[in-house]
């Protein structure tokens, strides 16, 4: 395990989302939550396969929304805390997150957050968590490399420590996925009382960190009057908390290699893994302007945003996704330089994630430099080759009865986040529609009320525990009749195979005994329900028809382990 | 490696499960052996099921992007024809391609012919390079899957690859896990056999 290597000063290869673990220990992190989503979930891996040999506190949540109330109460318990979680994670836990940013802090807390531009593994929409940063105004800081996001790592654990308030860390896929040669430091131990006292990480203590919650419901309790003093006391923070970023390292004016000092009327504002890819335009282009790398995304640097934009002409904000740097650099503008040119989203696409070679040709239309592209002339295409169920997944069972059972045309397919969103490329095509995390119960009960149409949805078990159950409730509650088929494969296999409460005790990754996933459904009040192996396909087909034509809500649990679940 | 700039643009190209990932990672550590820059970049999660597999690998002086720009690659390793094909936006008539002369059907669509990926790849470079890489190892190994480690072993004792020989086995033997190390070295040691045979 080269991560725990202590030899500070030492290089090795991370990826960033390594690099990140490796920041927390040598912050001393203490209790880690997260709930498994790509291109965070290395994150969540890493402390798994260490947590015990370094004494940190680890687990995989039912979703992220308990992952992170979780971490607000070790918070509250003093314990320095990390959670993280893919952009939807944030949505899913924006209810608790609004709240701890009022109460703020007790322990020191990271919150890390992983956008997927382009969105490789992300179904659902191209989303930026930085809108939300805003929303609730919580510190964010975004690397652009795995040595930034170890750094920024532990810099956003002394922010939270200095000013009592959660911090975010938002990468994106390409910065979570990037490795490169990281420099250590020193591990801390997460029961070193003193900062810089030191174990050896090899060291097995077993024995975790308590922590100690305090009563003090002046800080913990959102009760109204109260929290309108809290919102106050959260603004007062943010302005120390600007004062700090205005001084930091980590938003810094270059030009090449050199600090800024410069005549030149052009510049360029950028942050995270753009930020790379305009250094290596400016050497393609051999072009030579100041540049201000932002690693504060919230409170912005205001006066050293004015200071560099003062004297220019004309700037470009090279930035992912949302316009959002540029609109602040534009209001920032009217007071420090009226009269400048803020370019940004006229040469930068909103849509889908930044490439070297965008940000060249926007650097060269903004300087009137010659940039070109020779191969698009080549008329080349390859069939696309779509992603598919692993040869021997137990899904293909469930797919191939469907197709024996029902006419495909007439029946609605609600599908939801895991491998089975595959249901809905070409080859299998039994997918109607697709939104979030358990969503797909919750708008077949909307259909179901909404029409005369016969449905079947298809849900993980993973995805049933994240956000299923309230909406099966729903439906025994409201009464409709969907065809809920639960895809219970005991892992969460999309993301890497990480365990989810229903894995039964005595698998290598499971937390607990195994919570049946039958007893639940019963518990919610249905009473068509079926636990079949669907290698039995007759008996499959039988049941699927059958349930069909019920008039109250049915459920069959399709258990079959996933083919990569090793006992 | 282009002189000018001092740095080396490798793209692995391939289907989900092709091992893209381990060889980028045994290259990085290869190239980090021999104290250069490294920047890569990859993908997990759903992209890596049993589709395109596309992961970056720059090293030398200078580097920032993990991204390789369009036409910018100086190799382009391809663990399946269509895939290598798929990848030529990042070529220019000075990429090398190194391909594994396989082709892994993509279903219900017209699929290329390797005389048909072959045809196109030679638009755009000359230097095209076919191995049966997938073949020679079922036939000396018994298995497949060791073609990519294969390809760039030889491609490092070809001098494909600015990385000695000596750095690629080291990276392998750190990065393979102990139960498959035996296996890949042998690939290793067939690849340099076959370069000094050709």
């Amino acid at each position: 395990m080269e991560i725990l290597l202590n030899k500070p000063g030492q290089k090795i290869i991370l990826l960033g989302n390594e690099a990140i673990v490796r920041g927390a220990l040598e912050a001393g992190v203490q209790f880690v939550s997260t709930y498994p989503g790509t291109p965070a979930s290395e994150i969540g891996d890493t402390f798994f396969r260490i947590a015990k040999k370094v004494g940190v506190y680890f687990e995989y949540s039912t979703n992220e929304k308990v992952a992170l109330e979780a971490g607000i109460g070790a918070s509250f318990s003093g314990l320095k805390t990390l959670v993280a979680m893919k952009d939807f994670g944030l949505n899913v836990c924006l209810d608790a997150l609004g709240p701890f940013v009022y109460t703020g802090s007790r322990g020191p807390t990271v919150i890390v957050v992983a956008d997927d531009p382009s969105c490789y593994s992300s179904a659902q929409w191209e989303e930026s968590t930085r809108g939300l940063a805003l929303v609730v105004r919580i510190p964010t800081l975004e690397p652009s490399d795995p040595q930034e996001c170890k750094d920024f790592t532990k810099l956003a654990f002394q922010i939270s420590e200095k000013f009592k308030i959660p911090v975010m860390i938002r990468t994106t896929t390409r910065v979570a996925h990037q490795r490169a040669p990281v420099k250590l430091s020193n591990i801390q131990h997460p029961r070193a009382k003193k900062v810089n006292f030191l174990l050896p990480p090899s060291l097995s203590l077993g024995r975790l960190i308590k922590g100690e919650f305090v009563k003090d419901p002046k800080r913990f309790v959102t009760l109204p009057p109260r929290v309108l003093e809290m919102k106050s006391e959260l603004l007062a923070k943010i302005e120390k908390i600007q004062q700090f970023s205005e001084k930091s390292e980590i938003n810094k004016a270059t030009i090449g290699q050199e600090q800024f000092l410069t005549n030149s009327k052009i510049g360029i504002i950028t942050a995270g893994v753009p930020y790379l890819y305009v250094m290596e335009a400016l050497k393609e282009l051999n072009l030579s302007l100041p540049v201000l790398k932002l690693g504060f995304f919230y409170p912005l640097p205001e006066k050293k945003i004015q200071n560099f934009i003062k004297n220019l002409k004309k700037v470009l904000v090279v930035e992912e996704l949302e316009p959002h740097l540029e609109k602040e650099i534009g209001r920032l503008a009217k007071d420090a330089n009226c009269k400048l040119e803020v370019a940004g989203k006229k040469l930068i696409p909103e849509v889908g994630e930044l490439k070297p070679e965008i940000v060249t040709s926007a650097i060269a239309t903004f300087t009137n430099t010659k940039y070109k592209i020779q191969n698009t002339r080549y008329k080349i295409q390859a069939p696309k080759r779509f992603p598919q169920l692993c040869p021997g997944c137990p899904y293909w069972l469930v797919f191939s009865a469907i197709k024996k059972a029902v006419d495909t045309k007439e029946v609605v397919f609600g599908g939801d986040i895991g491998c089975y969103m595959l249901f809905g490329t070409p080859a299998m095509n039994i997918q109607d529609y697709l939104s979030c995390m358990g969503s797909s119960i919750g708008i077949a009960h909307g259909i179901k009320k909404a029409t005369k149409q016969k449905l079947i949805t298809f849900i993980g078990d993973s995805t049933f525990f994240h956000a299923g159950i309230p909406a099966l409730i729903n439906t025994v509650f409201n009464k409709s009749n969907p065809l809920i088929i639960i895809l219970n494969n005991q892992t969460t296999a999309m993301t890497g195979l990480q365990p989810h409460p229903g894995a039964p005790a005595g698998y290598p990754q499971s937390g607990c005994d195994g919570i049946k996933i039958e007893e639940m459904v019963r518990a919610c009040g249905v009473k068509n329900l079926k636990i079949l192996d669907q290698i039995n396909q007759k008996e499959f087909i039988e049941a699927v028809k059958e349930f069909l034509n019920k008039k109250e809500v049915s459920v069959i649990i399709a258990r079959r382990p996933c083919i990569w679940i090793k006992k | 490696m282009d002189k000018k700039v001092n740095q080396f643009n490798m793209i692995i190209v391939g289907t989900g499960g092709q091992g893209q990932i381990t060889l980028l990672q045994i290259l990085a550590e290869a190239a980090f052996l021999e104290g250069k820059e490294i920047k890569t970049s990859e993908l997990h999660g759903l992209s890596q099921r049993g589709g395109s597999v596309e992961v970056h690998i720059r090293f030398g002086k200078e580097i920032y992007s993990p991204l390789i720009s369009q036409e910018k690659a100086d190799l382009i390793l391809g663990l399946e024809m269509q895939e290598a094909l798929r990848a030529y936006s990042f070529a220019s008539p000075k990429t090398t391609f190194l391909v594994n002369k396989e082709i892994v059907p993509i279903p219900l669509v017209k699929n290329l012919t390797g005389e048909e990926v072959l045809k196109n790849l030679k638009k755009i470079s000359k230097n095209v390079i076919l191995v049966p890489a997938a073949d020679i190892c079922q036939k000396e190994l018994g298995n497949r899957v060791v073609a990519g480690i294969y390809l760039i072993s030889l491609a490092s004792f070809k001098n494909l690859i600015p990385l000695k020989p000596t750095s690629i086995l080291k990276a392998i033997k750190k990065i393979i896990p102990e139960k498959y190390l035996e296996l890949n070295l042998k690939t290793f040691d067939l690849a340099k056999i076959k370069s000094s045979q050709s």
